[in-house]
């Protein structure tokens, strides 16, 4: 049965990520790449790995995407933006999304309440083997990434302080 | 014991379907947004194979190699995000092909 709920999430991701790179409105693209995203957290937790599921809808889903609304949004601001946030909240554009995400809360539930007889329950990688290797054999790795963080939250700093800053002398 | 129950040769076609796709829309797109979107999607896809990798052998090491890679996506979108403001603020335009003046 595992196997079958593969099959569909594998679907959903593959018809989603082909709705975001050929949509027009960049909105409209982020929503479907949220779809993508959740999918294949539906992979990761049918392929023994529910702490990658999590972190996937967490950081991908939760942080990444909303940092791109954020910069579309801002984009926006001057230009109609009441016109065009009427345009992309048209009750038609939900459809789509809406049924994606409506296969996977299925799966979900077929998982959660018939307690998912045949998924790969032997081979489970759960956190704790995570954690235990992550800072052991790994420990350099994450400092690397912790400074790898640092650097990017200084760069996109002095990135967005300078936009920033021409766009209050623009206002004022 | 850790039978795998889904064949790691699917997962991987389907790291690879979505890394061409990926691919294609870094390729085809010329709005900067979308271009970042389709580096996700590829990403996402690497990510992908090393989680299969990892569950075929039911070590943690793909678990890992995947958390490297969010970080890398994380600091990548959020510098890159930084750029795409500078580009709207000194070609007031999204089209990757208008900061390509310094190709000579």
């Amino acid at each position: 049965m595992a196997l079958a709920l593969f099959y569909i999430a594998a679907a959903v991701a593959l018809a989603s990520t082909v709705l975001v790179i050929t949509r027009r409105n960049a909105a409209h693209a982020l929503i479907y790449l949220v779809v993508s995203l959740l999918s294949i957290a539906v992979i990761f937790f049918l392929l023994g790995a529910p702490f990658a599921a999590a972190l996937e809808i967490v950081i991908y889903a939760g942080a990444i995407v909303v940092l791109f609304l954020f910069v579309v949004m801002m984009l926006n601001l001057g230009r109609r933006s009441a016109e065009r946030e009427r345009l992309w909240l048209r009750p038609g554009m939900w459809i789509g999304p809406a049924i994606l995400v409506g296969v996977l809360l299925l799966e979900m539930l077929y998982v959660i309440v018939l307690d998912a007889p045949g998924t790969t329950r032997g081979a489970v990688v759960g956190p704790k083997e995570v954690g235990t290797a992550l800072f052991g054999p790994y420990l350099l790795a994450v400092e690397l990434a912790a400074m790898l963080l640092l650097a990017a939250l200084i760069g996109a700093y002095h990135l967005g302080r300078r936009y920033l800053g021409d766009r209050r002398e623009e206002l004022s | 014991m850790t039978v795998p129950v889904i064949p790691i040769e699917h997962v991987l076609a389907l790291a690879a379907a979505l890394f061409v796709m990926g691919l294609v829309g870094v390729l085809v797109r010329r709005n900067v947004i979308f271009l970042l979107m389709s580096l996700e999607i590829m990403m996402n896809a690497c990510g992908l194979a090393f989680i299969a990798a990892g569950a075929k052998w039911g070590q943690p090491d793909g678990q890992i190699m995947f958390m490297l890679i969010l970080a890398l996506a994380a600091a990548e979108v959020a510098v890159a995000l930084g750029l795409v403001l500078q580009l709207e603020r000194r070609f007031d335009s999204l089209d990757i092909d208008t900061a390509g003046e310094m190709s000579g």
